[in-house]
């Protein structure tokens, strides 16, 4: 885990400090709130619906005991006892009073946190790639290119005022589970044919308004380049990307409207001219960063307590079944710990909860956990001897759902009860499609099936890409809801397709539950997924089934 | 022909701990939308949040909300506005905290 130094502690202590002023200056009214709000938006600070967010960055989602347990804190001391996980790896507390607000960031400098472009058109918190450092597919442990890049880009002058917000994910494995396609750039680490590592850079991905996949700017980076060619990539959007109209001004639009082929010959331009300032500054605190992230001291014990619980507890097979993943050590185990109970908000755990995954960290996970853009948490070095205990203090602590990937395993983003921009609610959609699922016994056997829900078309709770997209609208002062079929959010990414006319708040689980019935009557058998049955068919027996009457007309 | 005026409330945030307020007949901000006062008039409506406006170290971003008269005083049209005025749906925090607490 990477460890401020005296730079890092300092330039946060500054950036703390001046904001603490900023923020007595609103409440004596020297400041306006048109004058504020740039400065408290630097500062991760929104004002939403019911009250201010304060969205704090957990860079490439990579938190240790000591973090989490602040963030703990700082939920009972200065909001109400939780905290959202969201889908770019931070976490929101929804309650802060303003001049509260000073103390929250100088508790989160004490664990080497902070909220800075967590919001603005400047570079947001880079994200990863969960399993990082712990997948067996993994190439490279990406964290130290997400660290390098977050140093770069924080506090950057050339890149204060891009033209929009500009998301950075970075992964080390050709599985992706990062999102890297819908990001505005991502790198993927990858070794060439000679065995030499280096970096696939994509650009121009992004949800929202107009959902598009990134596409491959360079399939090969080597690594002495990668921080030039990403600056040179900034440097082409900054002065190209459109700013005379907001719903145009992100990369995705600047790389449609001119073309990959251009951007590639300018970036490639820029990186000429701009390579030789970096004279390898670049390359050694790369390798400085590199000596924080090593691989922790692997345990050489037996995991034969493992298999027997496996045997003699159904609930633990069960949850082994769904929560764990294959790690690089073959006795260990990446385990995903629900924080999405059936009938619970996606992506919100209590203090209570956040102490006891930090402890359970600390004593058997190497003292790691990482936050997932799924809206989960991940204990990525786990020795399976240990699993069984891991297993019953998550339970105890109501963590111990065993449904990763099924279909109560939802994202969803806060949407119209908490955030200011959303046209409809979004949380108790999943709330409801979660508890409805489980009283039909049925997400065990519907398998992995991602729905995904935002409560506006910005897309934060990427439903392009969920097997199932619901996005909630406002239509005529009344919530609707469109649904979105066959995305995808891994290697193979694709924007779902609107399945037809939207359904009223009412009416969408019901719509959910024929959807899902009509895959059961449709897959060739269990091994056959929701996306893989629809890709197979298309999406006309599916439409059949969200639109009965109209499927009846059209018989008749 | 001129488009019809739907009445108003003047709404903001409370600067300090950014809950939805609401002004009132006294010129006081109330947390309670039934509280507030409703403006029939056009004109009075635009005076008064400009007026609200001013009161920067009280409240942020002021605006005119639809609403309508209703039995116990003023009650929302868009369903935004009746969350605004409820709170959040999944947790009794905000103004559910204080109805609950108040029952
Ligand atoms: S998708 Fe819309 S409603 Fe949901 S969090 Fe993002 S901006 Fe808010």
């Amino acid at each position: 885990m990477y460890a401020y130094n005296d730079f890092d502690t300092d330039f946060i202590a500054a950036r703390n400090a001046q904001f603490r002023a900023q923020v007595e200056r609103r409440i004596d009214g020297s400041l306006t709130e048109d004058e504020f709000k740039p400065l408290r938006l630097m500062n991760g600070l929104y004002l939403q619906l019911h009250a201010y967010m304060l969205r704090v960055a957990i860079p490439y989602g990579t938190l240790d005991s000591a973090k989490m347990h602040k963030l703990a804190d700082i939920a009972d001391r200065w909001d109400k006892g939780y905290g959202h996980f969201t889908t770019r790896q931070n976490i929101q507390y929804n309650w802060p009073k303003l001049r509260d607000v000073p103390d929250m960031l100088d508790a989160l400098a004490e664990v080497g946190m902070h909220a800075i472009q967590t919001s603005g058109n400047t570079i947001r918190n880079v994200t990863s790639d969960h399993f990082a450092g712990a997948a067996a597919d993994e190439i490279a442990d990406p964290r130290p290119i997400a660290e390098l890049l977050r140093q770069w880009s924080t506090d950057h002058p050339e890149f204060q005022f891009l033209g929009r917000k500009f998301k950075i994910a970075v992964s080390g494995a050709e599985n992706d589970r990062a999102v890297l396609r819908a990001h505005d750039l991502a790198v993927q680490i990858v070794r060439s044919e000679t065995g030499e590592i280096g970096y696939r850079i994509f650009v121009g991905g992004g949800l929202g308004r107009t959902p598009m996949i990134g596409k491959v700017l360079s399939d090969f980076v080597p690594q002495a380049d990668l921080l030039p060619y990403i600056e040179a990539v900034l440097s082409v959007y900054n002065l190209l990307g459109r700013r005379d109209n907001k719903y145009k001004a992100r990369i995705k639009i600047t790389v449609h409207e001119n073309g990959l082929e251009d951007i590639r010959r300018r970036v490639e331009a820029r990186f000429q001219t701009i390579k030789p300032s970096f004279a390898g500054a670049d390359a050694a605190l790369l390798k400085e960063i590199e000596q924080h992230f090593q691989p922790p001291a692997f345990l050489n014990a037996p995991t034969d307590g493992y298999a027997q619980a496996v045997q003699s507890d159904p609930v633990f097979r069960s949850w082994t079944d769904t929560n764990l993943s294959a790690h690089r050590h073959p006795d260990y185990a990446i385990v995903t710990v629900s924080i999405k109970a059936h009938g619970q908000t996606p992506g919100d755990a209590t203090s209570a909860q956040m102490r006891v995954m930090a402890d359970i960290a600390r004593d058997f996970a190497h003292d790691e956990l990482r936050i997932s853009h799924e809206q989960n948490v991940i204990l990525p070095h786990v020795h399976k001897s240990h699993l069984p205990e891991v297993h019953a203090r998550l339970k105890a602590a109501g963590l111990g759902t065993a449904n990763i990937g099924l279909i109560s395993d939802i994202i969803a983003c806060p949407g119209m009860d908490y955030c200011a921009l959303a046209t409809a609610r979004s949380i108790p959609v999943a709330q409801q499609i979660a508890t409805r699922f489980d009283e039909l016994k049925l997400e065990h056997d519907i398998g992995h099936l991602q729905i995904k829900i935002s409560g506006c078309i910005n897309a934060c709770g990427h439903h392009h890409v969920g097997h199932i997209g619901i996005l909630g609208l406002d239509r005529a002062g009344v919530e609707n809801y469109q649904i979105t079929l066959g995305g995808d959010a891994t290697e193979t990414a694709a924007i779902g397709e609107r399945a037809g006319p939207g359904f009223a708040y009412d009416e969408i689980v019901p719509a959910v539950e024929r959807l899902v019935y009509a895959y059961l009557d449709l897959r060739e058998g269990p091994a056959e997924t929701f996306l893989a049955t629809y890709r197979r068919l298309g999406a006309g027996p599916f439409r059949a089934a969200l639109y009965p009457e109209e499927a009846e007309a059209h018989a008749a | 022909m001129a488009r019809p005026f739907h009445p108003k409330v003047v709404t903001a945030n409370h600067l300090l701990d950014g809950d939805v307020i609401y002004l009132d007949a006294n010129e006081g901000w109330t947390r309670n939308l039934a509280d507030a006062e409703l403006f029939e008039d056009e004109k009075r409506a635009h005076d008064k949040l400009r007026l609200a406006a001013r009161r920067l170290h009280e409240v942020a971003g002021v605006y005119l909300a639809d609403a309508v008269r209703g039995k116990n005083g003023p009650e929302p049209i868009h369903f935004r506005e009746e969350f605004r005025s409820i709170g959040p749906s999944n947790y009794p925090h905000g103004k559910r905290e204080i109805t609950e607490n108040q029952a």
